[in-house]
């Protein structure tokens, strides 16, 4: 049964964890991601989980606290954002490589420098080629949702890769909204137990972890965790299937929204699609045929899925809620325009870079996103295609 | 399936190695040979050998061991002639010497 | 404690021949007569950094450690056996794991004093059930002989070289095993190999089977980075003892107790006239050299004297 409540994204995750009950958390505190281990030690403390709670003295520890459980036979878990996640870098490389399905919950923030705490993706998108599953969320439904699904996914036998559930710092982290909760014993079946197959503490025979590979076979396991990234696709929608069936509540690689007949389009990631859709739905309203997709699995990417979608506009606006500093756009854009190359007919494509460090997008920004692409349809001249959303300009 | 790593070698395809390079059996480094490392090589004369033991301690190769209870056992494939043994012995009943092969 | 060091020998190894360290290793000798101290009815799994014990016992496909094992990095030893043993207390109250294991870390000095000295010390705060054992060979071995912060002033390394300006490394030594105790964890100490490894047997059963987090350091030569014969690693590891550059302590719950005082005090040049890494100081015009060495272990000897019952 659906129990209705109000929570913030950060209080979701916590309420799906102590669902959940993990074997082992991991814990360092950052914002804007700390109240999830705060809000987490206290179920600990109040004895409403079994979890043993690991508080570490840095994020690098917490990502090693994960692994070393989840190798000994644990489900494993951990929370960060930011400087964090990029303490936890080496590590992250190392989850995947060992073929480690931990569940880590990023709570997106801007990365240093300078210091700011507040939304972008520069944190999780640095970590795009780790190996890690990494599935996006626009509201904090999403965020719940998507860490009931990610276990499931992750550990499923043809994959065994972690996975990272994102949402955006402050915007869905903190602000409260309503959502639909299952019952703990829903969740406990739907997640179901942890069973590798091969772990530490197996008694039957032992387990040797982490080999120093010579050339001979280090390309070989990273073949091994390329195809596993590919089976991710089909377990993911399997299991976004087997959750709509319990919950009713429909999920994907991406969601198209107004999409159908749509000629011009903005692609996104995150709580900013909210925007973009009010926006679209203001257009339409006027008459233009203007869609959005919101891409919530990022890896595995869905090449030939968002070149099918996007197919039949005419021009389309990717945003990047991050700089990649290749000097000609951001990674959602680069990796969009390589999933379109394959169509015999594409569509025009510009990147806009928005929202660093927390700066706010709203109607008008999409407005003014749309009226671009439609002057491009019109006059069929692209112009500049790598822009800074409302950049001051001298 | 579990592979054991004496089916797993350098012209083994992607799909036939274990995944993450994990090994699900213990001490499968005695299928390699580091005796051909060896320069020098141990020989232990039996009657000097008092069997205290001592060498087998100092051995980083563990290599030395007791067969039976009555004599010292060299494992040649593994023991890679640093001579540590040969030094400990308080009785000099361990010579290293070249071999011939 | 009843040590029949024959028996313990006959034990079954847990760390078998077959890896890839260099002829004469002290890691090798450090990791076998450690894991003898282990019953052998109880389980163990063995974590370790990135150091030669790691690239030359865990070589894929090929093994040297019985027990399970884990390696994920350098500097993360101590908090990837932090989560092994979290794991075991939450799995053993679920009752998914009924067996007794133990979990034994080991790590180089470049994984213990430097790149992993923070992982060590939270995982030593936490009170993790287990051992960290550091096989302090006193350089970065496994890069190439490069000064670490065990490793002795004057030595020469890689990146600490002698030079027309230089006498090699330029600080002392860093204390580890007294800023281990300062943890005021249950039990630490330091050892090598002496005799009949009664002194290491009976602290790394200490260490193994005592509640709560342990440090083991060991000072294990390393015949490349030391520059001498592979063979006369006793000897070495004798006179380091003698001559009290390495003293054997431990730490029992506070308590600070030398397990084996040198029956006559050799002079420091006794151990270091045995190494290549430190032949400069023997140079006419280096006295200076000499004396200092004797005199900063002269006053850590002391200071360690003062500290013991």
């Amino acid at each position: 049964m659906a129990v209705k409540d109000r929570l913030s994204g950060n209080e979701a995750v916590a309420i799906a964890l102590r669902q959940i009950d993990p074997d082992v958390m991991g814990a360092f505190p950052i914002t804007p991601s700390t109240e999830i281990p705060e809000y987490f030690s206290q179920y600990v403390a109040d004895g409403l989980v079994h979890t043993e709670f690991v508080p570490v003295e840095s994020e690098h520890s917490s990502m090693s606290v994960c692994i070393g459980a989840q190798a000994a036979g644990a489900r494993a878990v951990t929370a960060t954002s930011s400087c964090g996640l990029a303490l936890m870098y080496e590590l992250l490389y190392v989850a995947a490589s060992c073929r480690l399905p931990i569940t880590l919950a990023c709570v997106n923030r801007a990365l240093s420098g300078p210091i700011n705490i507040n939304n972008d993706h520069s944190d999780s998108m640095g970590a795009r080629d780790s190996g890690w599953i990494q599935i996006y969320a626009e509201n904090n439904q999403e965020v719940y949702d998507n860490f009931l699904q990610a276990m499931p996914i992750g550990e499923h036998a043809s994959v065994r890769l972690p996975v990272m559930i994102c949402q955006d710092g402050f915007i869905t982290s903190h602000a409260v909204e309503n959502i639909t909760l299952l019952e703990d014993d829903e969740v406990r079946r739907f997640v179901g137990q942890y069973c590798p197959e091969q772990y530490l503490l197996k008694a039957d025979n032992p387990l040797a972890v982490g080999p120093y590979d010579i050339s001979a076979y280090y390309m070989e396991h990273k073949k091994q965790q390329a195809e596993a990234m590919k089976n991710a696709k089909q377990v993911i929608l399997d299991v976004a299937n087997r959750f709509e069936a319990l919950t009713g509540r429909k999920y994907g690689f991406f969601e198209e929204y107004q999409m159908e007949d749509a000629q011009v389009a903005i692609l996104l990631i995150g709580s900013s699609a909210g925007t973009a859709k009010v926006t679209a739905d203001h257009l339409r309203s006027q008459g233009e045929k203007v869609g959005v997709i919101k891409l919530r699995v990022f890896r595995p990417f869905p090449m030939e899925e968002l070149a099918s979608a996007l197919s039949h506009c005419k021009v389309v606006a990717v945003l990047d809620k991050c700089e990649g500093f290749s000097a000609s756009g951001g990674p959602l854009f680069a990796e969009t325009r390589s999933a379109l190359y394959d169509l015999d007919n594409r569509p025009q494509l510009i990147n806009y870079v928005y929202g660093l460090g927390g700066r706010d997008i709203h109607v008008g920004h999409f407005e003014e996103i749309y009226h671009h692409l439609f002057k491009i349809v019109s006059t069929g001249q692209l112009g500049e295609r790598y822009i800074h959303l409302g950049q001051r300009e001298a | 399936m579990i592979r054991k790593a004496s089916e797993i070698n350098e012209t083994s395809p992607w799909q036939e190695l274990t995944p993450g390079g994990e090994i699900y059996e213990g001490g499968t480094s005695l299928l390699v040979n580091t005796g051909d490392w060896r320069t020098e090589t141990p020989l232990v004369n039996a009657e000097k050998c008092k069997l205290c033991m001592l060498c087998i301690l100092y051995c980083p190769d563990s290599s030395i061991r007791v067969q039976g209870s009555q004599e010292l056992k060299l494992d040649l494939l593994h023991c890679k002639g640093c001579g540590i043994c040969a030094e400990v012995c308080p009785f000099g009943a361990i010579t290293l010497g070249r071999e011939e092969r | 404690m009843n040590y029949n060091f024959k028996q313990e020998v006959q034990k079954p190894e847990r760390f078998v021949g077959g890896h890839r360290l260099c002829a004469g290793c002290g890691a090798g000798i450090a990791v076998r007569a450690v894991l003898r101290a282990l019953n052998p009815e109880d389980k163990a799994v063995i974590t370790n950094a990135t150091s030669c014990l790691e690239v030359s016992s865990f070589l894929y496909p090929y093994t040297a450690w019985q027990d399970s094992f884990i390696h994920s990095a350098f500097e993360n030893a101590a908090a990837t056996c932090s989560g092994v043993e979290a794991a075991y207390n939450v799995l053993k109250r679920r009752n998914q794991v009924q067996e007794t294991y133990k979990f034994i870390t080991f790590g180089g000095d470049g994984g213990t004093y430097d790149i992993g000295f923070q992982s060590l010390s939270g995982a030593m705060e936490r009170g993790h059930d287990m051992v960290y054992v550091c096989y302090d060979n006193e350089a970065y071995m496994n890069t190439g002989i490069q000064r670490s912060s065990a490793t002795p002033r004057f030595a020469n390394t890689t990146t600490a070289p002698r030079g027309q300006v230089s006498y090699g490394k330029q600080q002392n030594k860093k204390d580890m095993t007294e800023i281990l105790a300062a943890h005021n964890i249950p039990y630490a100490a330091q050892t090598t190999f002496i005799g009949n490894f009664q002194d290491i047997h009976e602290k790394a059963r200490k260490a193994i089977y005592t509640e709560g987090p342990c440090f083991l350091n060991v000072l294990a030569p390393c015949p490349r980075g030391w520059d001498y014969p592979t063979a006369e690693l006793a000897e070495l590891c004798k006179l380091a003892v003698d001559t009290c550059v390495w003293p054997m302590y431990e730490v029992e719950n506070g308590t600070w107790r030398l397990t084996c005082e040198p029956k006559r005090k050799l002079p420091v040049t006794a151990f270091l006239e045995k190494q290549g890494r430190f032949s400069h100081m023997f140079r006419k015009g280096n006295e200076w050299m000499l004396e200092d060495a004797q005199n900063y272990v002269d006053e850590k000897w002391q200071k360690l004297l003062s500290h013991c019952v």
